[in-house]
C-alpha cells in the first residue's frame, strides 16, 4: 500500500457547482492538501492552470463558457506554452460509455463518477501520482496512453504502426517504491 | 512541489506515433505505508464530509429551486436552447450531488430526467407530463425526506419514472441506433 504527501500537491478544481467545489475542497484539505485553487468555468480554469501550474486538475464535464472536455483539449497542447502533461481527473455525472470514450480521446487521465466518495477520489489521485502512463502523440491525439493494460487476449488489428513490442512503458512508481530504488 | 517544466523527456518515434516518457515530477510524494494509513486518510475525509452534512439540506433546497425555476422558465417562455440547457444543468447537478447530500432517490429521478433531455429526438415533443412528473418527484422526495415511509416510496417513485422514461426513449429512438445504444447501455465507469 502507498500513501501520498498531499501537502506538497497543488490542485486545480473546476466545477460550476459551488456545492461540489466545497465538497472537493473539503476532501482534499482533509487528505492534507494545502493548495487547492477553484474555478467555476473552463475559461477561468485555463487561466488559473497557466498561472498556478497545478500538479493535478480535477474537472467536471459540464461547465459554462467551455466545458471540461474542451479544457482537457486545451491543456493537452504539446506545442503550447503550458505544461501539457498534468494529470486530469474528470469527476462527472456523465458515465455513459460514449461520453467516457470522448473524454478519454480528449486526453483525460482518470474518471471518477459522481456521487463522489472519499476513497474513490483518493485512489484516482494515488493512481495518477504513482502510476503515470506514457504520453502518446499521433496525428490526431496527444495524451496519456489510452492502453492501460497489455491485453494478450487481444486479437484485433494492431493500429499503431511500429509494433507494440517497441512501446516503452514508463516504469511504475509503485514498482520503484517496492524495490526501494 | 513539481513546479518546473518536465525535463529529460524521452521520445520514441514510430512510423505513425510517438511515445513520450517524462520523468514523474510527483514521484517523491509517494511512500509505502500499510493499509491502515489509507483507511485512516479516507476515514478523516469522510468525517470532514460529515462535518458539512448540516448544510446538505439547504444545498439540496437550492438545487431543487434551481430545477423548479428552470422548468417554470420553459413553461412561461416556451422551450429554447437556453432554458433547455439550464433544465439539463439543474437536473445534472442534482444527479451528481443529491446522493452525497443524502437524497439518492432524487439523484435517480434526476438522472432519468437527464436521459430524457439528452436522448429525446425533440424535447418539445416529449409529453409534458413526463418532464413535469420528474420535476415534481424530485421536489417531493426532497420535501418528504423526513417521513418514516418516504424512503421506500421515493425509491418506488424514481424507479417507476425511470421505467416510463426508458420505455419512451426506446420507442422514440428505434431508428437512432447511437441513442438507443446509449439508452440501453449500463455505465462503464467504476464508482467509488
Amino acid at each position: 500500500m502507498f500513501i501520498i504527501d498531499f501537502n506538497k500537491l497543488r490542485f486545480l478544481v473546476c466545477d460550476d457547482n459551488a456545492h461540489m467545489r466545497r465538497i472537493l475542497r473539503t476532501l482534499l484539505h482533509s487528505f492534507g492538501a494545502r493548495e487547492v485553487y477553484e474555478a467555476e468555468d473552463g475559461a477561468t480554469a485555463l487561466e488559473m492552470y497557466s498561472h498556478y501550474v497545478p500538479d493535478i486538475v480535477i474537472t467536471d464535464w459540464s461547465m459554462p463558457i467551455f466545458d471540461g472536455l474542451e479544457l482537457a483539449q486545451m491543456i493537452r497542447q504539446p506545442d503550447g506554452s503550458g505544461n501539457p502533461y498534468a494529470p486530469i481527473i474528470m469527476l462527472t455525472g456523465h458515465s455513459e460509455k460514449r461520453r467516457v470514450m470522448i473524454a478519454r480521446d480528449a486526453g483525460v487521465t482518470e474518471f471518477l463518477a459522481k456521487p463522489i466518495s472519499a476513497k474513490g477520489l483518493y485512489q484516482r489521485i494515488l493512481n495518477v501520482v504513482a502510476n503515470p502512463r506514457p504520453f502518446i502523440k499521433t496525428k490526431n491525439y496527444f495524451g496519456p496512453d489510452r492502453r492501460r493494460n497489455t491485453n494478450n487476449a487481444y486479437i484485433g488489428v494492431e493500429r499503431r504502426v511500429g509494433g507494440k513490442a517497441e512501446i516503452v512503458q514508463q516504469p511504475s512508481l509503485l514498482d520503484k517504491a517496492r524495490s526501494g530504488s | 512541489m513539481a513546479r518546473k517544466q518536465p525535463v529529460e523527456i524521452k521520445v520514441d518515434t514510430f512510423r505513425d506515433h510517438q511515445v513520450i516518457t517524462q520523468p514523474n515530477p510527483l514521484r517523491k510524494l509517494v511512500r509505502p505505508a500499510d493499509e491502515a494509513h489509507l483507511e485512516a486518510a479516507v476515514a478523516r475525509a469522510e468525517q470532514a464530509l460529515a462535518g458539512l452534512s448540516g448544510e446538505f439540506e439547504d444545498w439540496m433546497n437550492v438545487e431543487c429551486e434551481r430545477l423548479s425555476a428552470a422548468y417554470a422558465a420553459i413553461a412561461r417562455d416556451g422551450l429554447n436552447g437556453e432554458n433547455r440547457e439550464e433544465l439539463f444543468r439543474a437536473a445534472h447537478d442534482i444527479k451528481g450531488g443529491a446522493a452525497t447530500f443524502g437524497y439518492p432517490t432524487a439523484a435517480a429521478a434526476a438522472e432519468s430526467l437527464c436521459r430524457i433531455i439528452e436522448h429525446a429526438p425533440d424535447l418539445a415533443r416529449v409529453p409534458g407530463e413526463l418532464i413535469m412528473h420528474h420535476v415534481n418527484a424530485i421536489q417531493a422526495i426532497y420535501r418528504e425526506q423526513s417521513r418514516i415511509d418516504a424512503v421506500g416510496m421515493a425509491d418506488q417513485l424514481s424507479k417507476r419514472l425511470r421505467g416510463v422514461a426508458d420505455e419512451y426513449l426506446i420507442r422514440v429512438n428505434r431508428d437512432r441506433p447511437e441513442h438507443l445504444e446509449a439508452v440501453l447501455a449500463p455505465s462503464i465507469v467504476p464508482e467509488g
